[in-house]
């Protein structure tokens, strides 16, 4: 009999961070009505699972019978994870303590929401998948309603939890097919045998509801319809670390699945895939130019960029994985940062979330508008941002598998984007308006956003940093 | 017909019956029974099928705790006089009636075509397969992990009862 | 094989024949008399003025979860239990490990007064 209690030695990410949910827990009902204690308890935890990440950034070993990857591509995509949930945090504590819902449990399921996101990228088997996106959505169900008092609150997480569910028997009757037809769960084995298996109409079908499954969790067109009300109704915090957080992990798994398992270039998978992608990128960006709420028109925005991310795994190469792992490193900073703005700006009963409220925003809190300006500069992808780059890779990606039609839709539609995304802007700097902040933006915060900024316009400077990296992941 | 064939096709005409009378049902509590019905009739079929673990599983989790929760939901949600329910056919019921059918017809067509396309590896063990021990031992050993993970899991699943639902908050 | 089971299957039919046949026996040989009087709810006392299906309180729900969730902790230890010989030490700690987890859950429900009644 093999021993795999050692292994948790060696798992030191995932481990770190799971023991600091539990002291987080155990603080935070030691110790009543002391929140801010959880506050530093799960900041800490997120900054020791980073550095254990940072540290297993190179080789890649496989834990516990092959059931969990430990370093490499898990560790960067943990990178990412850490990042957003960490903003979150920061970002959330003055927004509860506002709606008087500062709550220690709050940190405590953003850090599970998170060991889920980790889990799901370290994934060698379609269990821990399934653990992972359940530990991960079960978290966020709660987030999204966390704020009991609020109608639309308790609305939108009993629709994220519904539709959650119903993408959860997909995916389970997914993972039933493909063990079915397999025999296995392990994703190296199956990869083995997909060439033979990607004639057997079980397992397609299987596969096909693995899509189903994912595309509910990224927000991808026909299955996106939970996102506006869900972000609308959720603490303006949970939307961006659903929009950020859980979006990225779900492209990690993806990449896991769909690229590096089935190796699904030129496949009918690889169709069904481009397809999602460019109905998402028209509706998205379409439906997104009509939204007159801001967190609607994130949601709308974010669907749009699923799609554009979704074209690089229908590309199903290795331009297609460092595409995504490159859009995702920089998607994850720019939405939270347009989130957190909002979440500043936002006040008692759904109010200021309008384009209009933030009508000469830049008279009255010059920063601010410049930090939204650059988020919304890389949202729509205008050059010297991040945001750019990242749509370059994956479009790139699509035009080398032979998709082009793919890679002009989405350019076709990125200049869509650029309209709502710049009627932000003219409206910030010239349009005469009382726009204010009622109370003071904490430091913390604010250093918070203006790093992920700074990061945009580094990563966009510089785009070779990650690339590089990510690039040493999929050499075969 | 031998013995398990019998078992087979009675307990699969109760199954499919109780679920037929379980959406069919006015009120939701006769809808609850027929469920446990069903699913009793399952964890018959689990036993045909040698296992007994999953048998056993169903009948004290599914149709004792699920159950029990279900109940509570109903009279909790307590929707007041069921008759008053419509009853009309709209175009909104008739769409998703229409897809879920297509899709049945979709899956029992493949499945009854692709029969072929099951691997039967592991026929000859089926019969230890499915007890106690060796569910046991693979969850003690290759599957420890995903184990630990389920513990994380339902913790997260205590916050989340009792951050939504703990009437009093501090 | 199968026909182990049928001792089981024979219990459960005896345990359900009993039942049946016990209720109906009353019914056959029991006394019957029946009056309008005896169809009231009471046959003193105050007429019934709404449905007897209240609407429950949330509480009831919060207990119900969180048995369930420590049904399913239940559900592991089985096969643990049958198993636990083989396994040794480290077949503890594993389990060690998982109930100590759920043990914090636990600590959070009550000392978050959840399990109160208030």
């Amino acid at each position: 009999m093999n021993n795999y209690l050692t292994d948790f030695w060696q798992a030191t990410p995932i481990v770190s961070l799971a023991i600091f949910a539990l002291l987080t827990l155990i603080v935070d009902a030691a110790g009543k009505d002391k929140p801010v204690l959880s506050y530093w308890m799960s900041l800490i935890g997120i900054v020791v699972a980073a550095g254990f990440s940072v540290a297993s950034l190179g080789a890649s070993t496989p834990l516990f019978n092959t059931m969990l990857a430990q370093g490499g591509y898990s560790s960067y995509c943990n990178l990412i994870f850490l990042g957003s949930a960490f903003l979150c945090i920061v970002l959330s504590r003055n927004y509860l303590e506002r709606l008087q819902y500062h709550r220690g449990e709050f940190y405590v399921l953003i850090i599970l929401a998170t060991v889920g996101m980790m889990l799901m990228a370290a994934a060698l088997d379609l269990m821990i998948i399934f653990l992972g996106i359940e530990l991960m959505s079960i978290c966020l169900y709660v987030l999204a309603g966390f704020i009991r008092k609020k109608e639309k609150a308790n609305e939108s997480s009993l629709k994220y939890f519904l539709l959650g569910a119903f993408a959860t028997g997909f995916l389970l009757y997914g993972i039933a097919l493909i063990y079915g037809t397999a025999g296995t769960t392990n994703l190296a084995l199956i990869g083995k045998s997909f060439p033979q298996l990607s004639h057997n109409s079980l397992f397609m079908i299987g596969a096909g509801m693995l899509i189903v499954a994912f595309s509910f969790k990224v927000a991808a067109v026909p299955f996106h319809m939970w996102a506006p009300d869900v972000y609308e109704g959720s603490p303006t915090t949970i939307s961006a670390f659903m929009s950020t957080g859980a979006k990225a992990a779900a492209f990690a798994v993806f990449v896991s699945v769909f690229i590096r398992t089935f190796d699904i270039g030129g496949t009918k998978l690889s169709d069904v895939l481009a397809i999602i992608a460019a109905v998402s990128m028209i509706v998205g960006n379409v439906t997104a130019i009509a939204q007159n709420n801001l967190k609607r028109m994130l949601a709308y925005s974010s669907i749009a960029h699923a799609g554009y991310m979704l074209s690089g795994i229908a590309a199903g190469n290795i331009e297609g994985e460092t595409g995504i792992l490159f859009y995702l490193s920089a998607y994850v900073f720019m939405n939270i940062g347009a989130f957190g703005i909002i979440s500043w700006m936002e006040q008692q009963d759904d109010k200021k979330l309008t384009f209009d409220d933030y009508a000469g925003l830049s008279s009255q809190h010059p920063a601010v508008a410049a930090l939204m300006a650059i988020f919304m500069f890389s949202l729509a992808g205008i050059p010297p941002f991040a945001g750019f780059f990242g749509k370059y890779y994956v479009f790139l990606a699509a035009v080398k598998a032979g998709m082009t039609w793919l890679a002009i839709i989405g350019v076709l539609t990125s200049l869509i984007s650029v309209y709502y995304y710049l009627r932000l802007v003219v409206l910030m700097y010239f349009r005469d308006g009382q726009a204010s902040i009622e109370e003071k933006v904490s430091a913390p915060a604010m250093a918070a956003i203006s790093c992920a900024a700074l990061f945009l316009i580094v990563l966009g400077l510089y785009p070779s940093l990650v690339v590089d990296i990510a690039k040493g992941f999929f050499k075969i | 017909m031998t013995l398990e064939t019998i078992l087979f096709y009675a307990l699969s005409f109760v199954s499919v019956g109780s679920a037929l009378m379980m959406i069919t049902r006015r009120s939701p509590v006769m809808s609850a029974l027929y469920l446990i019905l069903n699913f009793f009739a399952l964890a018959g079929l689990y036993l045909t099928l040698h296992a007994q673990f999953i048998a056993v599983i169903q009948i004290l989790v599914y149709a004792g705790a699920i159950m029990v929760l279900f109940l509570f939901v109903i009279m909790l949600l307590n929707l007041g006089d069921e008759k008053k329910l419509s009853e009309k056919m709209s175009y909104k019921k008739i769409i998703p009636a229409g897809l879920s059918f297509g899709l049945l017809m979709e899956l029992l067509y493949i499945v009854s075509y692709a029969k072929s396309d099951l691997p039967l590896t592991h026929i000859e063990r089926a019969t230890e397969i499915g007890t106690v021990e060796y569910v046991g031992k693979a969850l003690f050993t290759d599957f420890l992990f995903p184990f630990e993970v389920t513990s994380i899991l339902l913790l997260a699943a205590i916050i989340g009862a009792v951050v939504l639902a703990k009437k009093k908050l501090d | 094989m199968l026909e182990g089971y049928i001792p089981i299957f024979v219990m459960l039919a005896g345990g359900a024949a009993f039942g049946i046949v016990m209720v109906k026996l009353n019914e056959l040989f029991g006394p019957k008399h029946p009056t309008e009087e005896k169809y009231t709810t009471y046959e003193s006392g105050m007429e019934p003025v709404k449905s007897a299906r209240e609407r429950f309180s949330i509480k009831f729900y919060m207990v119900a979860v969180l048995f369930i969730l420590f049904d399913i902790e239940v559900v592991f230890l089985y096969p643990w239990a049958v198993t636990f010989k083989g396994l040794g030490v480290n077949g503890f700690i594993t389990m060690a490990v998982f109930i100590f987890i759920l043990l914090v859950g636990y600590y959070y429900v009550w000392r978050k007064g959840a399990l109160e009644w208030d």
